[in-house]
């Protein structure tokens, strides 16, 4: 009978297990620049670039391993049974196999001793992720919508951050602009914002309308803009890691919420304090433009 | 084949109830409809207030339709124990879900005076919340808030004036409807009239006071509504518990009326414990209200 | 013993049985309650699922190309609110309508008006809710998660929300409270709380849960409607609120809700995979108590969901210990149902075949869910395809499958014919594997850096989700033949003979004719069959 034969099909699901490990095997390759790549082998995070994201991405490596060994385990024991213990191989059900104390208890306390192994480096990092003090440079994040606005507490530069106009016309409804031709689709800003290397920077987060979500995966940081309250959180551009580095609001905030990029430029210390010094020199011009046109 | 030797003589209707169709749950649903629309007609502006009126006649149709029918099957003795049970049993979970109702308001109101307060006072992990956006709030209880909504004076409601008093009414009225309950049990109907009537008076009462109380809030106090998280705690809290208490004083006139037609017996009387029950339910949510609205 | 049982069937006979619309819309049968419930669940799942095809379809390719920004994130919202309201929930509530009273001995739901009122609501709560689509501004497209401030901002769609949240938790209440009396009252002689199939036990204890947490739900969205209408600051910082406190409120509902529309499904698989491995449930009792710790703990865990709004330390740690917690109970159970497949004789019709996939896909989103529950790791998982992969493991392949498990499985009993198994056995195996080629590689998609609802993407993220888009059109298409089997079976379906249509099933349902009598058990079952269906 046709449905006798379907009892070793479920067999494939041990090749898509195989699969997906093989796959996932593969991922760190794909922590190299996500724009030059095709999207085929962006299968994993990010190591990113900072001791968070790495510590971040430990942990999610080591609870994905454990889960896949868990799966091979279980998943072997069931497809065992359902290819050998079928009735189309003439297996007899052995009614008598109801309960047994002694397997139950093995298998309730192996697990929590899993998830206590788990637990631990979880919670470590978590403590050192949660330590934002000493802190050499503060910036306030404030999302609207849509966009960011960045002020460098006690620098005297400050400026908002949007989508680039490329991404903004191609985006359009039918806009006929191929995202293709457009440099970082999405994920590209008029105004990104500029740390240096090795250096800890405190984000300060709030917004003035809705939830907002700032979150750069490379930075291994996200964290909630909300409105009427400061968010904190922090991150160090590993010192030999300049570079350009991208993101997402990561909380739905209306029409917008797709189209308001985060982008982090870390440059060298030296190089950092020359931006900072032009760009609050071009600032107070352009204050005193305003003050003498009214 | 032993199933097939059940019993021939016991024919399932005199073991079990089960009610023929009726009309009332979806004139019920409609109702609900009709009354959600009209919300949301008046709320958006489509109409005026007229656009209320529907829903709740519809309602007190229906609830009228309803109880009328459960009523006379009551009387006519159609109901087995069983079904009286499942009565009973049906109150208390509804009762237990509107328990979780007010325990929403609640966790609301505690949340606000234990975490968000003080955050925004300048305390705890969000302390900066103070420093960078509401620089010169202090947290306190009560409050309008660092933007004071609602105006920038208002006066707490005293836990030493109307709230004591009504504290005190339901606390009569619980002693007086449990004493009407074993009036009912030993059968003596004069007592069970009269302190049942004692009940529900005290009841209304306790809505009027409450209604001067609101009164006096909005002109006196200027406290209102709107007057940030401890206008709207206190109006919510005590707005849905006032609500409750109007019904449960308008069923336990509706059980009077029943007593004085010479319904229930002292061993056959579930619509009267179950709105005895719903009473000490009230009773307890009010007492949690003055302890932790007006009170601390 | 396959005799049909005489009295009930001579009875149900010269039974009387309301003709017409008055059947239907005057209902008090638990029969006539559970079919009208599915069959608008199926409905809604076909509405909920049509939002899901335009929404592969928009995310297809980069760039905007069928509808605008605003729209896709109602289309976003309307498809979680009708698949967790309108689709799953009243399927579960739908079987439980057929299944509980006969499972238990009983001749009905304890309060029959009661439980026509409770399905009654539901099409005008959905009639509410969908039409907003038609007001100024569409539909609300705040996410179903309605989080303040961004769901206050919308116009006429807000109330309309609001007030079918209200309906639909009245009625999914006074469902419950239903479920638990007659689970509590009416249950036979004999039928002791620790004979009961698991369905019921499932239930009972879901049952518990709703009561518990629907009246938190209508709180919540009722704080909202003030705070739009009536300037209260419940979720307003300059009135002393927090727009944070609305998601503790919404996820104290919302994670009770998440096993709500499990836990029936665990019960379904409890009682298909002993029937197909011939076996009788290995761990009948630590399945109850498992099931029980799940309950407790979904209470404590909440704050899961909001790892990244700036919880205090002590607060994320406790959330992630209690969370990580439930993969013991809930392992419990996988192994359970391993180890009653063990050394059984295994046979595959399409009620197997779905729980079979459920063990295997549920698992794996479980495992997903476990690594959402590491919160550094979660820092990065919040908010993207990641977290949309895991729900879909657990809801679809999870819920949705024991679903169409138990209608595969219980449809002879109830329609006394037998539907065409090859051709559900294609549904199955269509449903399988393009599920995983719709949902695999949103894991991908979400650690590549995809957040979740956004109309459009990074270029980088073109090609997983053209698979993804292709697997759903696959996915919902296939999903066609589900209605079309059972209307055939109504329809021509071969007649069953006796009263079990499958050689392994035990339970009191399988005592009773094919199709089972208008009023089932107008006498009490005997001691016999009862012990018969508590073989454990
Ligand atoms: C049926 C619904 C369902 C179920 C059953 C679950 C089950 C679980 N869920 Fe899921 N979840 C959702 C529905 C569900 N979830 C939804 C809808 C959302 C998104 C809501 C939204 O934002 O829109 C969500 C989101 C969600 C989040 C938030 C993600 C984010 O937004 O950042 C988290 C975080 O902890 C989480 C965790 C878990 C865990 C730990 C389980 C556990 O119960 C899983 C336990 C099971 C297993 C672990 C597998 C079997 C166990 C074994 C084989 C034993 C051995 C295993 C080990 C020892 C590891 N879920
Ligand atoms: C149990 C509930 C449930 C079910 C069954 C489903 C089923 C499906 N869901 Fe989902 N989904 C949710 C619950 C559910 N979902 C929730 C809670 C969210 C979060 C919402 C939020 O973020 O607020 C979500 C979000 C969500 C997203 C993310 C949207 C975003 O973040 O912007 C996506 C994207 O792919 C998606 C896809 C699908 C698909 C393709 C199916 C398919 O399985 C559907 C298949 C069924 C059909 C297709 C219907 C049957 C067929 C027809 C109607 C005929 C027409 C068919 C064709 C033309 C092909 N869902
Ligand atoms: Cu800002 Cu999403
Ligand atoms: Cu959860």
């Amino acid at each position: 009978m046709y449905r006798e034969r379907l009892g070793i099909r479920p067999g494939t699901w041990l090749g898509m297990a195989a699969m997906v490990a093989a796959a996932m095997a593969a991922l760190p390759a794909a922590a190299a620049d996500e724009a030059t790549k095709s999207g085929w082998g962006l299968l994993n995070l990010p190591v990113g670039v900072t001791s968070i994201s790495r510590d971040v991405y430990s942990i999610h490596m080591m609870a994905f391993w454990v889960c896949v060994a868990i799966g091979i385990l279980v998943f072997g024991v069931m497809i065992w049974s359902i290819i050998f213990h079928t009735r189309s191989r003439g297996a007899v059900a052995d009614v008598t196999l109801v309960h047994n104390t002694k397997v139950e208890i093995v298998w309730t306390t192996i697990p929590v001793l899993i998830l206590i192994g788990m637990a631990i480096p979880a919670a470590h990092g978590l403590v050192l992720i949660s330590d934002d003090s000493h802190s050499q440079l503060d910036v306030k994040v404030t999302g609207f919508q849509w966009g960011w606005q960045y002020d460098y507490v006690g620098k005297g530069v400050s400026f908002i951050s949007k989508l680039d106009a490329k991404s903004m016309a191609a985006s359009e409804l039918d806009s006929g602009i191929s995202p293709y031709s457009v440099p970082h689709y999405l994920r590209n800003v008029d105004h990104p914002m500029v740390v240096p290397v090795g250096t800890k920077v405190r984000l300060l987060l709030t917004a003035v309308d809705v939830i907002h979500s700032w979150w750069v995966p490379d930075l291994g940081i996200k964290k909630d803009a909300i409105p009427g309250y400061i968010n904190q959180s922090w991150f160090e551009v590993d010192a030999d890691k300049p570079g350009t580095y991208r993101g997402q609001c990561a909380e739905l905030c209306g029409r917008g919420h797709g189209y308001m990029p985060i982008v982090v430029k870390a440059l060298s210390k030296s190089d950092f304090q020359a931006w900072l010094k032009r760009e609050a020199a071009a600032e107070k011009a352009a204050a005193a433009r305003m003050a003498s046109s009214s | 084949m032993a199933n097939a030797q059940a019993p021939a003589h016991a024919h399932g209707d005199d073991h079990y109830y089960i009610p023929h169709g009726s009309p009332w749950p979806i004139i019920a649903a409609v109702a609900l409809f009709c009354l959600m629309w009209g919300a949301v007609a008046y709320l958006d502006d489509w109409a005026g207030a007229w656009a209320f009126v529907p829903g709740p006649i519809l309602i007190f149709y229906m609830f009228g339709g309803w109880f009328h029918t459960v009523i006379g099957e009551n009387q006519l003795g159609i109901y087995n124990a069983q079904v009286d049970r499942s009565f009973r049993m049906g109150m208390m979970w509804f009762i237990f879900s509107e328990v979780m109702f007010f325990g929403a308001f609640f966790g609301a109101l505690f949340y606000a005076r234990v975490l968000a307060v003080p955050w925004l006072g300048g305390q705890g992990v969000k302390g900066l919340t103070n420093l960078i956006l509401w620089p010169r709030y202090e947290a306190a209880w009560p409050t309008n808030g660092p933007g004071h909504i609602g105006g920038e004076n208002f006066e707490a409601m005293s836990a030493y004036g109307i709230a004591a008093i009504n504290t005190l009414i339901l606390l009569t009225s619980g002693l007086t409807v449990t004493i009407a309950h074993h009036a009912l049990r030993s059968g003596n109907r004069g007592r069970l009239k009269l302190f049942l009537a004692f009940t529900f008076i005290l009841g209304f009462s306790f809505v009027a006071l409450q209604g001067h109380e609101y009164y006096d809030a909005y002109t006196k106090l200027n406290l209102r509504l709107t007057t940030g998280i401890y206008g709207s705690t206190f109006f919510m809290l005590t707005g849905f518990h006032g609500l409750h208490v109007t019904i449960g004083a308008i069923m336990l006139l509706v059980v009077w009326l029943r007593v004085l037609r010479g319904h229930f017996t002292p061993r056959q009387h579930f619509a009267f414990e179950a709105v005895s029950w719903y009473w000490h339910f009230v009773d307890v949510v009010w007492l949690g209200l003055f302890v932790f609205v007006y009170w601390l | 013993m396959a005799e049909p049982h005489t009295e009930t069937h001579a009875h149900a006979e010269h039974d009387h049985k309301p003709h017409g619309w008055r059947r239907w819309v005057f209902a008090t049968n638990h029969k006539d309650i559970g079919t009208m419930y599915l069959v608008f669940s199926c409905i809604m799942f076909f509405t909920g699922g049509a939002f899901a095809m335009m929404i592969r379809a928009e995310l297809f390719k980069p760039g905007l190309q069928l509808v605008d920004a605003g729209v896709f994130n109602s289309l976003t919202t309307m498809h979680g609110l009708v698949m967790i309201f309108g689709a799953i929930m009243p399927a579960w509530v739908g079987l439980a309508n057929w299944m509980i009273p006969i499972q238990i001995g009983a001749p009905d739901m304890a309060l029959p008006r009661l439980n026509n009122l409770s399905f009654w609501i539901l099409p005008f709560a959905f009639v509410l809710l969908l039409s907003s689509w038609l007001v100024p501004g569409s539909a609300p497209a705040g996410g179903w998660t309605m989080y303040p401030p961004l769901t206050l901002q919308f116009g006429s769609s807000f109330p309309m929300l609001i007030f079918a949240i209200h309906m639909m938790g009245i009625s999914s209440i006074l469902g419950a409270i239903n479920v638990v009396v007659t689970i509590m009252n009416l249950r036979a002689p004999g039928m002791t709380l620790l004979r009961m199939p698991l369905f019921v036990w499932t239930w009972l204890i879901t049952a518990y849960l709703l009561v518990a947490v629907m009246p938190v739900l209508a709180g919540a969205v009722t704080m909202m409607l003030t705070d739009h209408f009536f300037g209260t600051s419940f979720f307003n910082a300059g009135g002393g609120g927090d727009p944070v406190m609305f998601q503790h409120i919404f996820w104290f509902f919302g994670h009770p809700e998440v096993y709500i529309m499990i836990l029936p499904g665990f019960g379904v698989v409890s009682e298909v995979i002993p029937a197909f491995s011939r076996k009788p449930l290995f761990g009948y009792e630590a399945m109850v108590y498992a099931t029980a710790s799940i309950a407790f703990l979904s209470f404590i865990v909440w704050a899961h969901h909001m790892f990244t709004v700036g919880l205090p330390l002590a607060a994320l740690l406790f959330f992630m210990f209690s969370t990580m917690l439930i993969a013991v109970p809930t392992g419990v159970k996988v192994f359970n149902w391993t180890a009653t497949m063990w050394r059984g004789s295994l046979t595959f019709e399409p009620p197997m075949l779905f729980s079979l996939a459920f063990l295997f896909l549920f698992t794996i989103g479980g495992f997903s869910g476990l690594m959402l529950a590491l919160v550094p790791a979660d820092f990065q998982y919040q908010d993207t395809y990641f977290v949309v992969a895991h729900f879909h493991y657990v809801l679809v392949s999870g819920s949705l499958f024991a679903i169409m498990s138990g209608v595969y499985y219980w449809l002879p009993k109830w329609v006394g014919r037998m539907y065409d198994i090859r051709l559900a056995t294609w549904h199955f195996w269509l449903s399988a594997i393009f599920f995983n080629v719709l949902f695999f590689p949103q894991h991908f998609l979400g650690l590549a850096g995809m957040p979740r609802r956004i109309p459009d993407y990074a270029v980088q993220f073109a090609d997983w989700n053209m698979v993804s888009s292709l697997g759903g059109f696959a996915f919902g298409l296939s999903q066609l033949l589900f209605p079309y089997i059972i209307w055939k079976c109504v329809r021509s379906g071969q007649r069953v003979e006796g009263t079990r249509a499958w050689d392994g099933a035990r339970g009191l349902e399988w005592e009773l004719p094919s199709p089972a009598p208008y009023h089932s058990w107008t006498t009490p079952p005997t001691e016999a069959m009862i012990a018969r269906g508590a073989e454990h």
